[in-house]
């Protein structure tokens, strides 16, 4: 019974507000902007939460990344031309940090360069890594087939190689990969594994045309010293290490551990040769963008909501004297007040639902025009509706409770008087 | 539950206003009982307290002092709600103004005081319908009160009045916004509504209107300045 009254009192109040719809647009219009702005808001905050997420799931939340870099005061064009120029991670460094820092679980060196790598007639552009086994525990990819490299052909400086399943596919085409011959310069490795590489275009760590072999099979083939040919000019460099991953113990050492790496590495490369990537920080980097978005949408959507419920308020203070004799009339047939502001109090409410509606779709559209128009990733989620939804129905109690109990204590005598 | 003897029973009845620093007795001390199937008139000029006794007897207002039974209760005792009560479960109310809710229709406006009693709007509907059937209105159901004629909005609201099946009918010059005509025509059903058992209390300064009831009541002053039975239209 008390359902029934329910809707048809809701009816009614739909019935009220369809009366003057310009009115009750405008109105709601407060709710609807709060109410997007909201939706928006925890939209953009998820999507950078969910893509800072997705990075530290490709490269570990507890690892720290240590690459060689060129330094940029380093002479003119002419000079690097004929000089060779030594700079970089050395063994050395990959000892200390995990001499050093207990917390330093394991730490896994590569060296890495271009080289054109063939098979039968085909050839192909392939980015070499020389590392050891610990790289695929660190860098978690899904093998494709065969098996990763083991300590065994570490030590032994096993002729062998794991592709990256992309370069497989092109390289090899449609042979059967495993057990296969590929040619990089003059050296021969046998296929024992294929893997799969990050997806979401993240090429940090790994990209579609690595070929990984043991690191010291790498050193023993290819030499320390590394030619490069680059748009006529021969690079000829001298970097031990171009990588070093390390995996600390807990996300809670991660960012001590970086600034004990960063300090040591300061006292051995005065000259900055390196840098030094957590990706930890991506997250922080993520909640701060976060954070920004949500002062400046969450400052819209409260103020917005604010008018929203005060407009509403307004126009329902109006409507109350609007329909004073309509409340005259329903007192003297027998309503109580109860009822008097339950009738007000749901025509607010669907009133500012009706504009939390609106506010809802119109907060769906916003994050795909961000994601369109600024690139970053947005997701709406079900309970942001959920809460969007409760927000304006909320709007819609705080600020109609006071019209509605104004209507409710009019003097029923008075009240049939007015014209 | 035996039926009290009197529907309405008035024991020094006084209703004072405060306006700035004077009191003004409205009601000044009256005493009179209103018996099942009758049909009164009140009159009286403006400022007579007719219009005050009209509030009072229909539960939209209290006493200052005096007794007020309803049926044997107590109204002076009763708070907002329970005087809701009254209003909702015996009392039919139509006014000089019709007072029906714009933008309801007929047939809703009939089923209102059935909707503040909890009664189904399948049940409440059917009801509605058999309203206008007694007033003539059946074909009318869907209209709006501003799609009617006068006498016809006028007949609305009574069908309303009778919606709860009230023990008193309260009218407030039912006609005074309605030609002699109309007018007429009115006060004939109602007369018919009294003969069909329905108790009918109705204020009017108009001679000729209160000659359709079958007493009428002087008030002059806040007081009962003399009562006349008998019919005389």
């Amino acid at each position: 019974m008390r359902n029934l009254r329910m809707v048809r009192d809701i009816q009614l109040g739909l019935k009220n507000l369809l009366l003057h719809k310009l009115r009750s647009l405008l109105t709601t219009l407060g709710v609807v902007f709060g109410v997007a702005s909201v939706i928006a808001m925890l939209a953009v905050g998820e999507g950078a939460n969910q893509e800072a997420l997705e990075q530290i799931r490709q490269l570990g939340s507890n690892v720290i990344i240590l690459r060689s870099e060129k330094p940029v005061d380093e002479g003119s064009a002419a000079q690097r031309a004929s000089f060779m120029s030594v700079y970089g991670l050395q063994y050395d460094d990959e000892a200390r940090i995990r001499e050093t820092f207990r917390e330093v679980r394991r730490t896994v060196p590569a060296r890495i360069m271009r080289q054109e790598a063939r098979f039968e007639s085909r050839r192909m552009d392939m980015r070499i890594v020389g590392t050891t086994a610990d790289w695929f525990a660190l860098v978690d990819r899904p093998l494709a087939a065969g098996r990763t490299l083991e300590a065994r052909d570490i030590h032994a400086n096993a002729p062998v190689a794991v592709l990256a399943e992309p370069a497989a596919r092109r390289l090899l085409a449609a042979e059967d990969a495993i057990g296969q011959h590929v040619r990089v310069g003059s050296h021969v490795f046998e296929v024992v594994g294929i893997i799969e590489t990050a997806g979401g275009g993240d090429r940090r760590l790994d990209s579609d045309t690595d070929i990984y072999i043991p690191i010291d099979t790498f050193r023993e083939r290819f030499g320390e010293v590394i030619v490069q040919r680059r748009t006529g000019a021969r690079e000829v460099e001298l970097v031990e290490l171009h990588q070093i991953i390390a995996e600390v113990d807990s996300i809670a050492s991660v960012e001590p551990v970086a600034a004990g790496i960063r300090t040591m590495l300061e006292r051995f490369h005065p000259n900055e040769d390196y840098a030094i990537d957590v990706p930890l920080a991506l997250l922080r980097q993520a909640e701060a963008t976060q954070r920004t978005f949500n002062i400046v949408l969450g400052s819209i959507a409260g103020i917005s909501l604010l008018v929203g419920g005060i407009g509403i308020m307004n126009i329902m203070l109006a409507s109350v004297t609007e329909r004073t004799r309509e409340i005259g009339i329903r007192r003297a047939i027998g309503a109580r007040r109860r009822q008097i502001v339950s009738q007000f109090l749901i025509e607010t409410v669907v009133l500012s639902s009706l504009g939390g509606l609106l506010g809802i779709l119109i907060g769906i559209s916003i994050p795909r025009v961000i994601t369109q128009v600024a690139g970053m990733p947005t997701i709406v989620t079900t309970p942001s509706l959920i809460m969007a939804a409760g927000i304006s129905m909320s709007i819609g109690i705080i600020f109609g409770l006071y019209p509605a109990s104004r209507a409710a204590r009019l003097d029923p005598i008075i009240a049939l008087r007015d014209n | 539950m035996s039926r009290p003897e009197h529907v309405i029973s008035l024991q020094d009845v006084r209703r004072t206003y405060r306006m700035g620093t004077t009191d003004v007795h409205a009601l000044a001390g009256v005493t009179v009982d209103f018996d099942y199937g009758d049909f009164w008139a009140i009159m009286g000029a403006s400022g007579s307290g007719k219009s005050t006794m009209l509030n009072l007897l229909g539960c939209l207002d209290r006493p200052t002092s005096g007794q007020y039974q309803f049926e044997g209760q107590d109204v002076s005792q009763k708070d907002d709600d329970g005087l809701s009560e009254i209003r909702l479960q015996r009392i039919g109310f139509i006014f000089q103004s019709f007072n029906l809710i714009p933008q309801l229709s007929v047939r809703e406006n009939i089923e209102l005081p059935l909707y503040y009693q909890g009664i189904s709007a399948v049940e409440s509907a059917a009801r509605a319908e058999r309203l206008a059937e007694r007033v003539g209105l059946q074909d009318r159901l869907h209209h709006r009160p501003a799609e009617l004629s006068g006498g016809q909005q006028q007949r609305v609201a009574i069908a309303r009045s009778l919606a709860n099946d009230p023990r008193v009918l309260l009218a407030d010059e039912p006609t005074g916004n309605l030609d002699s005509h109309t007018s007429e025509q009115i006060m004939r059903f109602l007369q018919e509504l009294n003969q069909q058992g329905v108790t009918i209390i109705m204020v009017t300064h108009e001679a000729d209107i209160a000659a359709f009831a079958s007493a009428r009541l002087h008030m002059r002053d806040g007081l009962i300045d003399n009562i006349d039975r008998g019919r005389h239209a």
